[in-house]
């Protein structure tokens, strides 16, 4: 049982003794009576539930569906009828969508409109990115995008601002430092830990799974953040993904190209680094590319650290090294010149899960190969190194050959499996000619479908 | 006048600020209970046993069903009876209903179903085209329809080709997951609210199940969140199964889908493998086709013969076949019955030729484009532009003996060509040629990269096929007051038919849109409706709202004229205002002096589609009023290192006669583009071994995202007149501009044409990985 103070539509709300798995979106809908907000597929792909969350780092869009009612504590919740005015005035967004007709059915309106909404608050206009959650089945999208166009310049309507004060500084029964968290998680090690739950939702939405004593990790703020020294990039493990890909431009524009395609901006708003980490999916799209940059993952078990390459904390198809009781603390990246680049391949390139993703970094010096760091998801059980490649690419002269001929080995390194993503044959060939690809792009050939245009 | 202006959706104020009520939105009872169904998880098998104990504990359960617990299992088959609601016995494809819960939420609902155990006596699945073929799993026997003489044809011709294309089924994905409200009343009627597209299908079945006559049951659809053929046929199900327990507990009863649920349960399009043997001349000119036609059904026949009949009668699309055999055999299988979807098989069979006419032209070395026209229907000549004054609306207007128009394989004349003109102009407001050039210039240059163009048509046959469905049924009112309530048997979808229809009305009587009130879609207020389909939602209803209008407007015209001693075709019903001579009343001032002379304000309007006359056993006929068209060109860049691939552009002329509402006519075009691009492209069902659907998820299964519309993407409309007497000579648009997105499909051959000298021989959907083999095959 938890209890939760938020603002909802600009109304304080508290909540005692509620289960603390309980949706915002069921919240919404079954208890409030707020249907505007719609579940479109329960589990954070299509959009129709985006909320606007506001805290003290801004306003953001999240998916209600898999949002538990603790994440939100002390912050603001806007649904599609508090973006409306309180005389019933439409929001800029809602009305150009009116008048543009970007409505037909009209169920994904009001999570595109509160997309639209945080997205014309920050001033954004990169409404591909921002939109990239928001399925729409009806339109295809063009009359959508031309009022968030029309809207943009408009002033953001008063109401739209969220007194985070009104709030008070409402106690919680979360933990909140590190060493809270530390001293309860020995306590209790077959708990759950929630982070974002872009995935944990799902246990819960479509797996009806028990999940046990949970802790958020919500409110502990030293877990987050980026710290950038001389040697190190250092990642706390509830930096969000969106945080991370922000972060990250400056040193690995690949990377962050690579998150901005990594979920979708809702998704990208909840997930964790250390979440994507820890849960060690063979698809989660960051290890890959951590690996490739050398990282190395923080982990702490009550007041016990212990530090260990990334590669090395996967062990097996859904087994980690990592005890009972532990958590990921933090991972840091080697500082280094950037020859990272990451090829996510999907069905769709916005918001799919990756069938392969590569990540590979291959430094050259004088025309030889010096080092390459070169790992794959979706090749095998866990995220993973391509150890024959890389053997075959290191020492060699920095051409076509090489490539060509390490890219051969790489069923050596890898024995993919064939799921609705993607055949085996088809990982192994594509992950090969990643290989190919980041050698024609080292050398100036166009090889990104993203950067033609008409 | 309010018709042909581009306003927006009747109900888009409601959608954006949430206030648009759904079924899933109407505020129940504290009693009412939620439904959700166990579901089988083999494909095929005898149930010999089902354990549900654990159902029965879960919290908040209040009944569980199985077919035992019916006298007679209630039928939910939109007509062959061949759909048990609950299983009785024969596993016929997993996902399919074993029982049913009924409990105090949506939640407990799905968290009881979940702990249902079912003993099956599992058997080997029938489940692809080729299982079928080699069980011989059939519905009906094979059906064969054409003319002249193929085979002579082809024999005959200086070339040949042939092939045959796998072309993938698609999911609906309407945002709104199947619904539906059953509310009992006194008397043991029973009230439900359905997301659906047939209001009256739903009726009949629901009294059927309930045994119950239809007068006993009313059914109401406001909105769906989108249906796209999805809701045809498939809402029977959450209809009956809450009508059912709606009956037995005297309680309501909701049952909404979750996600994954409806994807597992519901129908898809068809997919389909078609074979072609083509012959034609050195310059491309078709002398003779073969198709066979291998259509995937599912387990139950629900509307699979109409929509395999639909593929045949699109396998000719804009092209004159003079000699062509057209073969459908319809399949039997253990997965999900195929359904209804934006086409209804004209689709599989369009991109068919389509695929045959680029083969050809790769063949001859020409350019795809000068292929198509050159095999073109002929163009019979148009009606003057203008009509004469007082004719807008044709009566009277028949087309002149100008040309004997050519024949369609199923012996329909073609005289209302217009391709030969908008491809025209398409090609030239696109600057096809030389963007054509361009990009293989472009090409030779671009080891990794290759862009692909390609400019292809859609002639689309408009009407039921089932020839007694094309008629309507509306019901107007004009109250005391002079407001208008309007009332037809379509439903909305999201098309904005209501907005379309009201603007008919508006226009009707000479008032502004916002006297008339729409109204929810009601069996009690039009019976007998046909389903909100074919595209033909506005043909039929807005002629049906017409004539009850005019019904109604023809007595307040005879009252006024005669206070004036006038003619009532000298009263003008214009400006919000009745006029006659030089007297002028405003609307309420006549409805209310109506009213007091006991005039009656209420009118009933009927309509049925003309000329239509359709043999389907022998294939031939008129099945369709007229054809819609369209031309599409798309350009697109392939990587040949993995099959990624953009959409660069696309220009798109669609032809919908003379516009109810182009705004909401473009909104069709554009997103119905973008699903036929879609359903070519990224949207693949995969089924695994045991038969089990692995794509029930938006996770899994990918539609359009924002960033793949095209970047650049112009949209213009046809606006010339339907040559047809329909609704002020508009024409449908639901269907016909899904299948501009075929020329996506081509443009990704074309580009994988690029790589080498072979043709790719594609096969659908086009993802990376069909594409990455497809450049393999074609590389030298």
């Amino acid at each position: 049982m938890a209890d939760v103070s938020f603002l909802l539509n600009g109304e304080l709300v508290r909540l005692d003794g509620i289960s603390p798995t309980t949706t915002l979106l069921d919240w919404l809908r079954e208890s409030r009576g707020l249907t505007g907000t719609k579940e479109g597929c329960n589990e954070g792909d299509c959009g129709a539930c985006t909320v606007m969350v506001t805290d003290g780092d801004g306003a953001r869009a999240l998916n209600a569906c898999i949002l538990f009612l603790p994440q939100l504590h002390g912050r603001a919740v806007r649904t599609v009828e508090g973006i409306a005015g309180p005389e019933g005035q439409l929001h800029p967004v809602q009305q150009a969508m009116v008048d543009l007709h970007g409505s037909q059915c009209g169920f994904c309106t009001p999570g595109f409109v509160a997309s639209m909404a945080v997205a014309h608050m920050a001033g954004a206009t990169d409404y591909d990115d921002k939109l990239a959650g928001n399925l729409c089945r009806c339109t295809g999208y063009a009359p959508i995008i031309r009022a968030a166009e029309a809207a943009a310049a408009a002033p953001v309507p008063d109401w739209m601002a969220e007194d985070l004060a009104a709030l008070g500084t409402p106690g919680s029964d979360m933990p909140e430092t590190v060493e809270a968290l530390a001293e309860w998680y020995l306590a209790h090690p077959g708990a759950t830990l929630i982070a974002g739950a872009t995935d944990v939702g799902l246990w819960v939405t479509k797996q009806f799974r028990p999940l046990g004593p949970v802790a958020f990790l919500n409110r502990i703020p030293e877990l987050a953040g980026i710290t950038v020294t001389e040697d190190a990039i250092r990642i706390g493990a509830m930096t969000t993904v969106t945080d991370f890909g922000a972060a990250i431009a400056a040193h690995h524009p690949g990377l962050a190209e690579m998150i901005r395609r990594y979920g979708s901006t809702q998704v990208r708003n909840a997930a964790t680094i250390g979440g994507n980490i820890a849960n060690g999916s063979p698809i989660g799209d960051s290890p890959p590319a951590l690996i490739a940059l050398g990282a190395t993952l923080h982990l702490r078990r009550g007041t016990k650290k212990r530090n260990l390459p990334l590669e090395s904390f996967f062990l097996d198809y859904g087994k980690q090294d990592r005890n009972p009781g532990e958590f990921v603390e933090a991972v840091s990246i080697p500082r280094q010149p950037d020859r990272l680049k990451c090829y996510k391949l999907s069905k769709r390139f916005d918001q799919d899960i990756s069938a392969v993703l590569g990540a590979l970094s291959v430094s050259v010096e004088d025309g030889r190969v010096t080092a390459a760091r070169i790992a794959f998801g979706g090749m095998a059980g866990i995220p993973k190194r391509a150890s024959a490649v890389e053997a075959a690419l290191v020492g060699q002269p920095w051409s076509l050959e090489t490539v060509t001929a390490a890219a051969a080995k790489m069923a050596e390194d890898f024995t993919p499996l064939s799921d609705m993503r993607a055949s085996a044959e088809y990982r192994l060939k594509a992950a090969s000619n990643m290989l190919i690809r980041y050698f024609h792009e080292d050398q100036g050939t166009a090889a990104n479908v993203l950067e033609v245009s008409a | 006048m309010s018709v042909a202006t581009p306003l927006p959706h009747d109900a888009a104020a409601l959608h954006v600020t949430g206030a648009a009520r759904y079924v899933d939105d109407i505020p129940v009872p504290a009693n009412c209970l939620h439904l959700a169904f166990g579901l089988s998880k083999a494909a095929k098998g005898q149930l010999v046993s089902l354990d549900l104990d654990a159902v029965r504990s879960a919290p908040g359960v209040v009944l569980v069903l199985t077919a035992a617990d019916f006298a007679r299992v209630p039928d939910c088959s939109p007509g062959a009876h061949d759909e048990p609601l609950l299983c009785t016995g024969d596993i016929h494809f997993a996902g399919q209903p074993l029982f049913l819960v009924a409990a105090t939420s949506h939640g407990a609902a799905r968290r009881a179903a979940a702990l249902g155990k079912a003993e099956i006596a599992e058997e080997t699945p029938v489940l692809s085209i080729d299982d079928a073929l080699k069980a011989r799993s059939f519905f009906g026997e094979k059906l064969v329809w054409g003319q002249g003489d193929p085979d002579r044809a082809i024999t005959g011709a200086a070339r040949c080709v042939e092939g045959s294309m796998e072309i993938g089924g698609q999911e609906h994905f309407y945002l709104e997951s199947q619904a539906a409200l059953s509310v009992p009343q006194e008397g043991g009627d029973m009230l439900v609210h359905s997301s659906t597209q047939h209001p009256t299908e739903i009726q009949h079945k629901v009294a059927e199940a309930l045994e119950v006559g239809m007068h006993a049951v009313r059914v109401e659809t406001r909105r769906m969140g989108g249906g796209f053929g999805g809701k045809e046929s498939q809402g029977n199900w959450l209809a009956i199964a809450t009508a059912v327990v709606a009956q037995r507990t005297g309680r309501p009863a909701k049952m909404r889908y979750d996600r994954d649920d409806d994807m597992v349960i519901t129908g898809k399009r068809h997919d389909f493998r078609i074979d072609y043997r083509v012959g034609f001349d050195a310059e491309g000119r078709i002398a003779g086709i073969d198709f066979t036609q291998f259509c995937r059904c599912g387990w139950s026949q629900d509307l699979s013969h109409a929509i395999a009949d639909r593929a045949m009668l699109h396998a000719d699309n804009a092209y004159h076949l003079p000699h062509v055999r057209i073969t459908s055999h319809r399949l039997r299988t253990n997965t999900v019955s195929a359904t209804a979807f934006r086409g209804f098989g004209g689709p599989q069979g369009m991109v068919a030729v389509e695929r045959v006419l680029d083969h050809v032209a790769h063949a001859v070395g020409r350019d795809p484009l000068e292929v198509r026209k050159l095999n073109y229907y002929d163009t019979v000549p148009r009606l003057p532009e203008t009509l004469p004054a007082g004719m807008e609306d044709g009566r009277g207007v028949v087309p002149g003996p100008h040309a004997v128009p050519q024949v369609t394989p199923y012996g329909m004349p073609v005289e209302d060509f217009e391709l030969h003109e908008m491809t025209g102009a398409l090609a030239e407001s696109c600057d096809y040629a030389a963007r054509r050039a361009a990009i293989r210039k472009w090409n030779e240059a671009s080891p990794v990269l290759k862009r692909g163009i390609a400019l292809s048509p859609v002639k689309f046959g408009i009407s039921f096929t089932l020839t007694h469905l094309n008629q309507a049924g509306a019901l107007v009112h004009v109250y005391q007051d002079g407001t208008i309530a309007m009332n037809h048997g379509g439903t909305e979808m999201g098309q904005g038919l209501f907005q379309k229809v009201a603007q008919v009305a508006a226009s009707r009587f000479g008032v502004p849109l916002a006297r008339v009130k729409i109204t929810a879609t009601d069996t009690a207020k039009v019976p007998n409706t046909s389903a909100t389909a074919a595209s033909s939602g506005s043909d039929l209803n807005g002629m049906a709202v017409r004539a009850a209008c005019d019904t109604i407007v023809g007595r307040l015209a005879e009252f006024i004229a005669e206070r004036h001693q006038a003619s009532p075709r000298e009263v003008i019903f214009a400006d919000d205002r009745v006029s006659v001579g030089r007297e002028s009343y405003s609307f309420e001032e006549v409805a209310k002096a109506a009213y007091e002379s006991r005039i009656s304000l209420s009118a009933t309007g009927f309509y049925k589609t003309p000329k239509i006359e359709w043999d389907r056993i022998a294939g031939h006929g008129r099945p369709f009023f007229y054809f819609a068209y369209g031309v599409a060109c798309t350009e697109v860049v392939l990587d040949t290192l993995t099959g990624e691939n953009r959409i660069l552009r696309t220009d798109i002329l669609h032809d919908c006669g003379s516009s109810l509402n182009p705004a909401l006519d473009r909104g069709q075009v554009e997103g119905a583009y973008v699903q036929g691009a879609g359903w070519l492209t990224m949207e693949e069902l995969v089924w695994d071994k045991a038969g089990r659907l692995r794509t029930h998820a938006p996770s899994t299964y990918k539609i359009p995202a924002c960033s793949d519309r095209p970047p650049v993407f112009n949209v213009a409309l046809w606006d010339r007149p339907n040559r047809e007497d329909t609704i002020y000579r508009s024409k449908a648009v639901g269907e016909p501009p899904f299948m501009l997105g075929i020329s996506n499909f081509l443009a990704l051959s074309d580009a994988v044409a690029a790589c080498g000298a072979a043709y790719p021989c594609l096969d659908a959907p086009a993802t990376p990985e069909r594409l990455l083999w497809a450049v393999e095959r074609v590389q030298p």
